[in-house]
Parts: structure tokens; C-alpha cells; sequence
């Protein structure tokens, strides 16, 4: 079985080739397994949201390889083989819940019948059934994120790419959503790219967590989370997850004083 | 207390339209004005039941004249606007003339387009109707095409979706609260330009020509029933807009909530 997501010496530089402006990403080799749970972790303007958006194909690489289920990763964005969530729920307004969820698979062209069943199972998932009717704005934040999740998997995408999707939440609702997030994920056997600049947010959800530093913006270490599954609230008062948490705080510092 | 009751709502603009009406009344009696600077209320009632059926027969032109050049000016607009949503090279060409045309008060092309057409001939108002509903319809529209919330497209992109899918999926519901916030700004101009334009000379039967007449002839009385029966009606094409806006994009966040 090919990685999911296979990055070889990739860059990605902004401005003019001849007067770069910024090295966003510098020389990125990177293998994501099936089912891994990978976070991208590091200081703001460290490339790890132009590195998703590479994986993605929105943003396309200066230089390098970028390689998703085997296939460039502009053809798999083509086949519509990932799902996407952003900071923001990027909901359409003019949208019910469920017809939000049902968006891509719309776009795809799926009979009616099969998207409404579709977005309904979705929907359960995130526990959202009671609420397909409803308008975005009558959702909280914690539940628009939740119909941004569903619609993501509404495909079932093998892979899930997510940019700071909890963000912009409070402190407890993020708690819960990652909870949420990692039982999704368990259900679903997606494999996710997690941007976060969390660490406790990282360390509780991920496999491996991919640390990164600033400027030129590059993997500075990998640190592998070997906390068992399945993780909850116990998970977050366990001894070994406060080592990892410092490991991973001290390999961001150490990336940072590398740069010096 | 946090949803005022219907009748703490509708309360206050209600006293002060009686208080007005009445302080009017007294006003003009004991300062003694003059008819023909200002008839008390009672005087306009009393002309506006008189002559309504006069008036609406005068009515019936301009609200032609308005609804026409409405439908062709502002109809004209939206599918500009589309245009300039499909090639971006003609929205770069022509929003700075169109921003600068808004601004121009178009009323002032009324006598040219009556010697143009002929103030009798019912074109001469359609098209200053057309003409000044057109640009803010064009603006606006442009603006709800284009101010989209730039991850919609990205999101869009990730689905490897086609212009054309970016267009009517995200584009043009993003811009139907411009829209209807167009029409609202359209209806009105499309009364004041037919109304001003018979100002500027028309056919005996319509509005403007009515109200400019009974002026000349001091049937002040008659005038103001006309000028009452002109606000009637923006009101009312304006609550039809709403009403319209209501069942169209029910999502939106002018449209009540509760």
C-alpha cells in the first residue's frame, strides 16, 4: 500500500523567482501511513497551513514532489480524493445543515436520493441529526465546525485535511471536539493532517506529530505519540502525556534556536 | 424584559404620527396660514377622497412608466453584472464609469430624453427610469458576485469544481442580500424618476404632470392628496420588494429572525 500522502525535498517560495520574498517551505520530506493521524505543529508564519494547502493542491509546490495516494497530488485533488476543513466553517449560509453536507457530494453529482441519505448518516455522526433543517446561523460555533466535519467526510475521503478547524473555539468546547474528532476518526479510518498550534491538542489526537519552524519554514523534528487508544479524559492527566507534551514543547523551542 | 410586545412596539410611531397630524391641524389655524402655503390635514383628506379616483386614473401611467423602466433598467443591470462576473476584464473596464455614472444625477438627462422620445411618448420616462435604476443594480450586483469569503472558493477549488459551478453555487446566492438590497434602492428611484420626469413635461394623464398642474392652479389641496397618493405608492412597491426578499432568501440576516 503507497503512503497516503508522500512529500519528497519540497519548497515553496512566494514572489518572483528571480527576488524571492519568502521561503514558505524549505526542503519538506515527509510519509503519511494509512490511518495515521499526522499535526503539524509550529509558530505563526512556520508554512504549516501553505504545507496543507500543498497537499491539498490549492497552493502549488515551487519545487519537489507532492505525491497523494500515489498520484500527483494535483490529479488526486481532481478525483476529489481528500476532504478539506478550515479555521472558519466555511459554511454557505443559503444553506440548510444538511444541505451543507450535501455540497460536495452535489458537486459530484450524486442522485438526490443517495445524497440526502448520505448526508444524513453524516449528520449521526457528528451527532447533528435533530438539527438538518436548521440555517448556519442558528448553530453555535462548536456546531457549525461539526456540519464542516461531516460535509468533509461526505465522500469518504481516505484522507482528511484539517487547518486549525478548532481554533477558533473555546477552551472547553476544543476539549470535546477533539474527543469528537478522534472517535470520527476511529469509526471512519480516515487518515487526517491536523494543523493546530496547540500542543496538548496535538499530542492528545495525533500519531505522529511533525514539528515545525519559522522562516524558512521546515520540519524540525517528528515525535511519535505512543499514548494508547482509546484517548479521553483519563488520557489527559496521564503522566506520559505531560512528557510528551514537554518533548514536543522542547523540540518547537529547539527548532527555534536552530534558526539562531 | 427582552421581546417589547406588539404594542410597546407599534406605540410610539403611532403617537407621534397623530401628534404631528394634529399639531399640524391646530398649527395651521391659529397661525392663520394661508391655503395655498400649506392646507391643515383635514383640507388634503378631505381632497385626497375627492379626487382619488382622478388621481389613480393619472396614477395608472407613471406606475407604468416606473415598473417598465424598473424591470428593463434594473433587468439590464443584473445581467451586466453576470457578464463582469464571467470576464473579469470587463468589470476592470467598466466599474470605475459606472461608480462615477451613480453618482451623476441622472434626473437632470430628463428633458434631453423627452426631446429625444417625445414627452408624450411613454419611452421618454421608461428610459430615465431604466437609466437611473440601472448603475445601482450593476454596483451592487458586481459587489455580491465578487465579495465572496475567499475560503467559499478554495473550498470550491478543493472539489476541483468548475467556474461555471463556482458561479451559481457560490457567486450568485452570495450576492442575492445585494440584490434585493438593489431592488429596495431601485423602487424608489424608479417613482422619483417618473414622477420628476413628467415634471419635465408628459401626457396629461399622469402623475407628475397632475401635481405640477394643481400647483399652477393653486388647488393646493388636490396637489398635496397627489403627493400623499405618490408616497402610498413607493410604500407600497417597496413592501413588495420586501415581502419578495423575504421568500427568496429567508437565510438572510435582514430578514427577522424570530
Amino acid at each position: 500500500m503507497p503512503p497516503v500522502v508522500s512529500l519528497k525535498n519540497v519548497n515553496k517560495i512566494f514572489g518572483p523567482a528571480e527576488r524571492p520574498t519568502t521561503i514558505a517551505l524549505k526542503d519538506i520530506n515527509l510519509e503519511i501511513q494509512p490511518r495515521e493521524f499526522i499535526s503539524l505543529i509550529g509558530p505563526s508564519g512556520c508554512g504549516k497551513s501553505t504545507l496543507l494547502r500543498t497537499i491539498g493542491d490549492l497552493i502549488e509546490a515551487s519545487s519537489g514532489e507532492v505525491m497523494v495516494n500515489g498520484k500527483p497530488a494535483r490529479q488526486a485533488r481532481i478525483n476529489r480524493e481528500y476532504g478539506m476543513v478550515f479555521q472558519a466553517p466555511v459554511l454557505f449560509e443559503w444553506r440548510t445543515v444538511l444541505k451543507n453536507v450535501e455540497l460536495p457530494l452535489e458537486v459530484m453529482g450524486v442522485p438526490k436520493a443517495e445524497r440526502t441519505r448520505r448526508g444524513r448518516e453524516m449528520l449521526r455522526l457528528v451527532e447533528l441529526q435533530n438539527f438538518e433543517r436548521h440555517y448556519p446561523w442558528q448553530l453555535s460555533g462548536g456546531m457549525q465546525q461539526r456540519v464542516a466535519i461531516a460535509r468533509a467526510l461526505a465522500f469518504r475521503p481516505e484522507l482528511l485535511l484539517m487547518d486549525e478547524p478548532f481554533g477558533a473555539l473555546d477552551e472547553i468546547t476544543r476539549e470535546r471536539m477533539n474527543a469528537e474528532l478522534l472517535r470520527i476518526w476511529h469509526e471512519t479510518q480516515t487518515t487526517v493532517v491536523f494543523v493546530t498550534h496547540s500542543i496538548p491538542e496535538a499530542v492528545f489526537l495525533s500519531t505522529r506529530v511533525a514539528v515545525m519552524s519559522a522562516r524558512p519554514g521546515r520540519i524540525s523534528d517528528i515525535i511519535t505519540i505512543d499514548l494508547p487508544y482509546p484517548r479521553n479524559v483519563e488520557t489527559r492527566e496521564h503522566p506520559r502525556f505531560f512528557e510528551l507534551v514537554t518533548m514536543v514543547r522542547e523540540a518547537l523551542r529547539k527548532g527555534e534556536e536552530m534558526k539562531e | 424584559m427582552t421581546h417589547p410586545s406588539r404594542f410597546q412596539r407599534y406605540a410610539p410611531p403611532v403617537v407621534v404620527f397623530f401628534a404631528v397630524i394634529i399639531l399640524w391641524e391646530v398649527l395651521v389655524d391659529v397661525l392663520n396660514i394661508q391655503r395655498f402655503l400649506l392646507p391643515a390635514p383635514s383640507v388634503i383628506a378631505e381632497a385626497f377622497f375627492r379626487t382619488f379616483s382622478v388621481i389613480m386614473n393619472s396614477a395608472a401611467y407613471t406606475i407604468r412608466s416606473a415598473v417598465i423602466g424598473f424591470l428593463v433598467g434594473a433587468g439590464a443591470g443584473m445581467l451586466v453584472a453576470l457578464a463582469t462576473a464571467r470576464w473579469t476584464t470587463m468589470r476592470e473596464g467598466l466599474m470605475p464609469f459606472a461608480i462615477a455614472l451613480n453618482s451623476v444625477p441622472i434626473i437632470a438627462f430628463a428633458p434631453i430624453m423627452n426631446n429625444w422620445f417625445g414627452s408624450t411618448n411613454p419611452m421618454s420616462k421608461i428610459m430615465i427610469v431604466a437609466i437611473i435604476t440601472f448603475f445601482p443594480m450593476m454596483i451592487n450586483m458586481v459587489r455580491g458576485l465578487t465579495l465572496v469569503e475567499p475560503a467559499k472558493i478554495e473550498l470550491m477549488r478543493s472539489y476541483a469544481t468548475t467556474p461555471l459551478e463556482v458561479l451559481t453555487k457560490v457567486r450568485i446566492p452570495n450576492s442575492l442580500p445585494y440584490l434585493f438590497n438593489a431592488l429596495k434602492v431601485c423602487s424608489t428611484l424608479a417613482l422619483i424618476g417618473a414622477i420628476v420626469g413628467e415634471y419635465f413635461g408628459g401626457p396629461r394623464e399622469s402623475l407628475g404632470v397632475y401635481i405640477l398642474q394643481e400647483a399652477q392652479l393653486f388647488r393646493f389641496d388636490n396637489a398635496w392628496a397627489a403627493i400623499i397618493i405618490s408616497a402610498l405608492l413607493g410604500i407600497a412597491f417597496y413592501l413588495i420588494i420586501l415581502a419578495a426578499e423575504r421568500i427568496a432568501i429567508p437565510w438572510h440576516a435582514s430578514v427577522d429572525r424570530r
